[in-house]
């Protein structure tokens, strides 16, 4: 299924993203965010850390783009800086749950209906009944808050959802005539499961991984709101709405530019996830048109 | 169904043993000495050993899990160490809040999702199509928490229609409790009817291609005949599976929203302990939560033989 070798298919790639609206408000959207969080590790326009009690709850204005909060700092750069946290936790998050879930559900699959195969079926049902909100609970409980628990909590929870993904797609593979050739000529099941089972799963996986680090990104928001993620002075989105909540009629600009921030990052990644779907997968193109 | 049932019974057990082991030993066992930890840098040693001999540290790991978990089963878990009153009274007061919660707004998200999700599916590609297609899209990005705030600040702060938070309790009259739970019950649907509408949609056009539908309007059923008739039932499957792991979303969001509202829940009882480090506590409100998903699940293992007979078959 390689099928973007030759300089013909790529043109007709390159038109088909253009052709997808979805994937190209997306990926606009994706870049803006992902941009915003790389331009201020060089630049902002106000220190994001800095308090300035005079210039406080100043509603948005030509200096303040965003306006201000209840210390006076200013809210377009907290955004900014902001964004790092939310990527950096989602995209880890993410990480964590493909290099762990992959190899557990390529391993249920080569084995499948053996006791490895139950062994690891059953421990995803288990981690399935943990919402990433009670990982983080516990570990909070136990070491304290921060941005590190946020990460694992959200990962642990995304190691299932990769192991069931890969496991469903790669059975389907495992009974395809290539994996039985390859069979016969010998090779074993670590070799079959990395030479042809992954590389034809790998268009899932991109669609899921970007599913999953806008879930990332909205957990990361949950946790951190109610004081489970990143702590002060790190900014974070979540924190932000929550510091708004008591302010909300005096300064609703407060909870509105985070929001809106998080929202279309969210809405960025998952349009862009739709599109490469409909990119990626030619089945669900066809079928589900 | 008799053996299916019993067979899903032993899993849930096994679930929910390990289950109980992991929550045992991530909170009382990783951190080292429980006492110590709740106590703080501090305390001095005769209050740490007072505090060990009265949550019964002084015994192996092992007696104390088990000490816990036949505790729980008689319903009893331990006291809490920082409000001195039995740790069932407290989640028991407070489940009254979450539980409805969570039920009111699985309630609202089906109500929500199903007219949206079958109008979506049987007039694909037109306006009320897109209309839904759209509003999902931006339902399933919004963060229920922010969603809620906006809510607060319209329809109690500007509009006055509902209080900003606070709970008059079910004893003031139980339309009072629900008016009090709306707006928490309304941002935590909006999310989960999103998803709901897109997976009732998409299960409905799966099932509208398939070939007994096909039969079904050659038998001379118009299109809205089979939808209601045969690719409904055909398409509960996937929506009674994603209602089920909704549940597990609901309860869990339950806990953030109730911050938002200032609802004395679940949620405010765990972030109260753990900023107290009332360890005993937070372990029983985990548990409490993971039982809940679990024997949601397996309800739902059960509502799909009963929708789908097949399946009992098979085991």
């Amino acid at each position: 299924m390689t099928a973007f070798d030759t300089s013909s298919n790529e043109a007709s790639v390159l038109r088909q993203v253009l052709r997808s609206r979805s994937l190209i408000i997306g990926l606009v959207l994706s870049a803006v965010f992902i941009g915003a969080a790389l331009v201020s590790y060089v630049w902002t326009p106000f220190d994001a850390e800095a308090l300035n009690i005079p210039t406080k709850l100043k509603t948005p204005d030509a200096v303040h783009w965003f306006g201000t909060d209840h210390f006076g700092r200013d809210i377009f750069s907290m955004i900014m800086v902001g964004a790092r946290t939310s990527i950096a936790v989602a995209l880890i998050a993410v990480g964590i749950g493909i290099l762990l879930g992959v190899p557990l559900g390529l391993a249920s699959a080569a084995r499948s209906g053996g006791w490895l195969d139950e062994v690891i079926m059953r421990g995803n049902d288990l981690v399935f009944a943990f919402p990433a909100l009670l990982i983080a609970i516990m570990i909070t409980a136990v070491f304290g808050p921060s941005a590190v628990n946020a990460i694992i909590a959200i990962g642990i929870f995304n190691i299932p959802v990769f192991a069931r993904l890969s496991r469903g797609s790669a059975l389907s593979l495992w009974t395809r005539d290539y994996v039985l050739s390859a069979r016969v000529a010998g090779k074993g099941a670590l070799r079959i499961s990395i030479e042809h089972i992954l590389p034809n799963i790998m268009n899932l996986l991109i669609v899921q991984g970007t599913i999953q680090f806008s879930l990332g990104i909205l957990a990361e928001a949950g946790l951190s709101y109610v004081g489970l993620g990143a702590q002060p002075p790190i900014p974070s989105w979540g924190r932000m709405l929550a510091d708004s909540q008591t302010l909300i009629t005096l300064a609703p600009h407060m909870a509105l530019f985070p929001g809106f921030a998080i929202l279309l990052t969210v809405l960025g990644l998952n349009l862009m996830g739709d599109g490469l779907r409909d990119l990626l997968d030619p089945r669900l193109r066809n079928a589900r048109r | 169904m008799l053996r299916y049932t019993l067979k899903r019974l032993l899993s849930l057990s096994v679930s929910l043993l390990v289950a109980s082991i992991v929550i045992f030993v991530t909170i009382e066992v990783v951190p080292g000495d429980p006492a110590f930890y709740m106590l703080g840098f501090n305390a001095q040693p005769d209050t740490i050993a007072a505090l060990r001999e009265e949550l019964g540290l002084n015994v192996s790991a092992f007696q104390r899990y088990v000490n816990w978990v036949s505790g729980m089963l008689t319903g009893d878990f331990g006291t809490s160490y920082t409000y001195r009153t039995p740790v069932a009274d407290m989640i028991g007061d407070r489940m009254w809040i979450s539980l409805p919660l969570a039920l009111y707004a699985l309630l609202l998200s089906t109500l929500i999702a199903f007219p949206a999700g079958i109008l979506a599916a049987s007039k694909r590609g037109s306006v009320a199509d897109t209309l839904v297609m759209g509003t999902t899209q931006l339902g399933v990005a919004i963060p229920n928490f922010w969603f809620a705030m906006l809510m607060v600040l319209v329809f109690a702060i500007n509009l006055r229609w509902f209080s900003a938070g606070g709970f008059p309790g079910w004893d003031g009259g139980f339309w009072l409790a629900v008016k009090a739970l709306t707006l928490p019950a309304i941002s935590l649907a909006l999310p989960q009817a999103s998803i709901l509408a897109r997976v009732m949609r998409s299960a409905l056009l799966d099932t509208l291609g398939e070939d007994f539908v096909r039969s079904a309007r050659a038998k001379g059923l118009t299109r809205r005949q089979a939808l209601w008739r045969h690719a409904l039932r055909n398409a509960m499957i996937p929506v009674l599976t994603i209602i089920g792991l909704q549940f597990s979303f609901l309860l869990a969001g339950a806990i953030i929203i109730e911050n938002v509202f200032f609802l004395p829940g679940l949620g405010r009882l765990v972030f109260q302990s753990i900023s107290q480090r009332d360890l005993i506590v937070v372990e029983s409100v985990v548990m409490l939560l993971v039982f809940a998903v679990v024997i949601v699940n397996f309800s739902v293992d059960l509502a799909y033989a009963l929708v789908d007979p097949r399946l009992r078959r098979r085991s």
